[in-house]
């Protein structure tokens, strides 16, 4: 499963625990190497397609979720998984987010959420917290957090999930059942970054979250899922907040139901019954 | 006295069904075997405003509308006092007497009034059957074939609103032969030959599923919205998935995925949807990703006139994005050519492993052309170094491995044995991201060195053309659809005793240097023709070439050159 390129994360990066949780995830899932898909954007979390051994294409900032929507729909046998940053999936490719869910592909989305962005060193993003200081805004964050669950729930997400990188048994087992499920599967992961993200820190992060699954919540229930989705402050939910079984994107194209587009005999297109329609 | 040419107007609001009666009328002429050739001229509205369809009908083939028209059918009289200098002396106006107020200014025209309203209403159809009744008129007026309008009416309708609208054909066509004697000059049949009538998104449609193009995704945009709706229409019947994307950005970025799978993949847009995709661009360029993207061009900057047409996208789509990297941008003249250069688009852009861009325009992609039917076996798929189902080499696959030809074999997910790596980063041969200075060289060489054996292959598929003599007073050099109105204007300057030849030239990107010398070399005065301010072919000519040329005759009002004015315009250019 491992790559010869050097890995460049700082030490004690959340990053670390993302890619320890998906690798055990792949190897429980058994998938084969071939057969699997990375897909990710720019930005510290982009490097994990070139730590994975398995095919992939690493894209532009933003746009994850549509080629990986591309390559999910062509070919439905691949196992795609797509890694995008928190300023990846929720500012530049927000436009993404909403259309992806409603269309319920089936494919995985990580969220790598370190609620800062990371590689241009230390600028405030959407789940930024309150008052954050970073070197945009040097002054504090000035308007409330994105909240990405209580989006999914709303947008027609089938599995809405929230992870923690310092917690990477529990995250495989969230990765097991994204990619399980048929459908989108969604997890927004707790991703901390030691290097600008002074204030949700692996402590931080340690004293607040609990897990869902530890409360009898019920993750059918769509309406207690978006109230769990507004905890925020001294106890943060993670797990598995919602999830429905609904026909896919796929699923509602009859005239090629499962079939890989890919492997079609392109020679014996015959247009010519369509060509008298222009008689 | 019979005619050779002819052409019809039809006008009023928007939502009278002009368009559709412009293209029941085509159909009639072309199946008494005479030569047609329609366009639409539409404002961005959907109700009211003013929107006009040309038909030009001819013995011999018609590449353009013409300068005039014969007959104007008016549904109002704004359509009368708009295009009442619009035809020729002795010309005729269908319209509806009971209704209209106007005066005409012209004396010299025939007034046809047809009470089109009453006859609808007596015949307790909906009102925009006004334009049936206008058709029928019109047929009775000319004493053409009224079995013919009448059948084309049964194939383009439900039956029950069929027999309807042939009841108000034939109304109309009574009430003009019971009127007047008829139209001074009558359009005589011919043997019908096999013909189609197609739009040029049509025929971009067709080309592509005859290819083999399993993914169309698109955002709505003028003038390739009618692709969009043609694909949608056809995706369960050849086993496509055709998205409706939430934008630009997302279409391209989904056809890059859809590439990277495996299959062929297409997206459509104009100039602003482009300019969202061009990081897209970017992405298939440094993958080395086929896409194919259809680019209809209408005028600019910005919203510019979003249903009218131009050409003035082509510096932009030859350097779109940031850094460098191969790209082929080919430029449809006609029906035809939308059709075989699509098809060609996707053997090239698989073949080099690049994305190819369709460059048209509105004029080109929404106007209706006559074409024999298309031959469906002239270009067959040849999809490159493709490996999709294992890979048997001895060492690990390199999806970007360094060949003689800079082609690298291309395997796609799920190939047995190869693990596919594709970045937007520079990359090593295996995929992985580098920042080595050498690596950096290596790679960006390795992808232009595909430029050499993809010039050496359209060196042999006509990347120019040239129509017309080859030793002429005057060489008109253009691309995409010009192409019509200046057939015609060498036309009129033949009749005219000026002799004039014309370099279609169909490949811009990589630009056919020596073809263009060539001509060049064997001119006598040389002009340039374009819809856009800036003369942005002649730019690459002289960056190509370092050499000028005699006049650029150019026009950006959003309407395309009138083959008459065109010809005058060269005449005095020369």
């Amino acid at each position: 499963m491992a790559t010869p390129v050097p890995n460049t994360w700082c030490p004690g990066c959340g990053n670390f625990g993302i890619l320890m949780a998906l690798k055990n995830a792949l190897l429980e899932l058994g998938l084969s190497r071939e057969e699997t898909v990375l897909v990710s954007g720019i930005g510290c979390h982009g490097k994990m397609t070139n730590y994975v051994n398995t095919c992939n294409l690493h894209g532009i900032h933003g746009r994850t979720l549509p080629a990986a929507t591309g390559i999910a729909l062509a070919n439905p046998d691949l196992t795609v998984i797509c890694h995008a940053g928190d300023s990846d999936c929720y500012d530049e490719g927000w436009e993404h987010f909403t259309p992806t869910l409603r269309r319920n592909i089936d494919m995985t989305l990580i969220v790598h959420d370190n609620m800062v962005l990371g590689l241009t060193t230390g600028q405030a993003t959407s789940t930024s917290q309150e008052g954050f200081l970073s070197r945009s805004t040097p002054h504090g964050v000035i308007v409330p957090p994105l909240n990405p669950i209580a989006h999914a729930i709303v947008s027609g997400g089938t599995f809405v999930a929230r992870g923690f990188a310092g917690d990477p048994k529990h995250l495989q087992r969230l990765i097991v059942e994204a990619v399980k499920h048929r459908g989108f599967g969604y997890i927004d992961v707790f991703q901390p970054c030691v290097t600008f993200n002074y204030l949700n820190t692996y402590q931080w992060f340690k004293e607040r979250v609990y897990k869902l699954e530890e409360t009898g919540h019920d993750a059918t229930d769509r309406w207690k899922a978006l109230e769990k989705s507004f905890e925020w402050g001294d106890k943060i939910p993670i797990g598995i907040f919602y999830r429905e079984d609904r026909p896919t994107y796929r699923d509602n194209l009859p005239h090629i139901k499962g079939r890989p587009l890919t492997g079609l005999d392109l020679s014996t297109t015959d247009i010519s019954g369509l060509l008298k329609d222009f008689m | 006295m019979e005619i050779d040419d002819f052409s019809v107007m039809i006008g009023g609001e928007a939502g009278d069904g002009i368009s559709r009666s412009g293209l029941v009328l085509a159909k009639t002429f072309l199946r008494g075997g005479l030569h047609i050739f329609g366009t639409n001229d539409y404002q961005s509205l959907i109700r009211g405003g003013h929107n006009f369809y040309i038909l030009r009908v001819g013995r011999e083939e018609v590449y353009s509308q013409g300068d005039f028209s014969d007959i104007l059918i008016a549904f109002n009289d704004d359509t009368i006092s708009r295009h009442e200098g619009d035809l020729v002396s002795g010309g005729g106006i269908i319209y509806d007497g009971e209704i209209s107020k106007i005066a005409l200014r012209r004396s010299d025209l025939k007034r046809y009034t047809v009470p089109l309203n009453r006859i609808v209403e007596e015949l307790k159809g909906r009102t925009i059957m006004r334009n049936t009744v206008a058709l029928g008129a019109l047929v009775g007026l000319l004493n053409y074939d009224l079995a013919l309008l009448n059948q084309v009416i049964k194939d383009s309708f439900e039956p029950k609103v069929a027999d309807l609208n042939i009841a108000a054909a034939e109304r109309g066509y009574k009430y003009a032969k019971e009127n007047y004697s008829g139209f001074d000059y009558q359009l005589g049949k011919q043997e019908p030959k096999q013909k189609i009538v197609i739009t040029g998104n049509e025929a971009v449609g067709l080309g592509a599923i005859k290819a083999g193009c399993k993914f169309y995704a698109a955002y709505p945009m003028t003038p390739l919205t009618g692709l969009l709706q043609f694909m949608a229409e056809n995706e369960r019947n050849h086993e496509m998935i055709v998205l409706q994307a939430e934008g630009e950005i997302a279409a391209i970025n989904m056809v890059v995925g859809a590439s990277y799978a495996g299959v062929r993949a297409m997206t459509g847009t104009s100039g602003g949807g482009f300019c969202l995709m061009t990081e897209g661009l970017g992405l298939a360029g440094m993958t080395e990703m086929p896409v194919v993207i259809v680019l209809g061009q209408r005028p600019g900057p910005s919203t510019g006139l979003p249903t009218y047409g131009a050409q003035g996208d082509l510096r932009f789509v030859v350097h779109a994005s940031q850094g460098e990297f191969p790209r082929i941008v080919v430029a449809p003249g006609d029906v035809e050519q939308c059709f075989y250069e699509t098809m060609r688009a996707f053997n090239l852009a698989e073949k080099y492993q690049l994305p190819v861009i369709i460059l048209a325009d509105k004029y080109g992609l929404e106007s209706y052309c006559e074409a024999d039917p298309f031959d469906l076996h002239r270009i067959g798929i040849e999809r490159g170094d493709l490996i999709m189902s294992e890979y048997h080499g001895e060492e690990e696959y390199e999806r970007y491995g360094i060949m003689e030809t800079g082609i690298s074999p291309r395997a796609v997910p799920s190939t047995k044995g190869a693990i596919v790596r594709a970045n937007s980063d520079e990359h090593d041969e295996y995929g992985y991201t580098t920042e080595e200075p050498g690596l950096t060289n290596t790679m960006n060489e390795k992808r232009f060195k595909k430029l050499s054996l993809l010039l050496k292959e359209l060196d042999g598929i006509e990347s120019t053309k040239l129509y017309g003599p080859k030793s002429a007073e005057a060489t008109i050099l253009s691309w995409g659809s010009t192409k019509g109105p200046i057939r015609e204007a060498m036309k009129i300057l033949e009749a005219r005793g000026i002799t004039a030849n014309f370099l279609q030239i169909l490949y811009l990107e990589p630009f056919p240097t020596g073809a263009v010398r060539r001509v060049l070399d064997g001119a006598k005065k040389t002009v340039v023709v374009e819809n856009n301010v800036t003369s942005q072919l002649l730019s690459l000519i002289k960056e190509k070439l370092l050499r000028d040329v005699d006049h650029s005759i150019l026009k950006y009002d959003g309407r395309p050159f009138n083959p008459g004015d065109l010809s005058k315009r060269i005449e005095e250019a020369i």
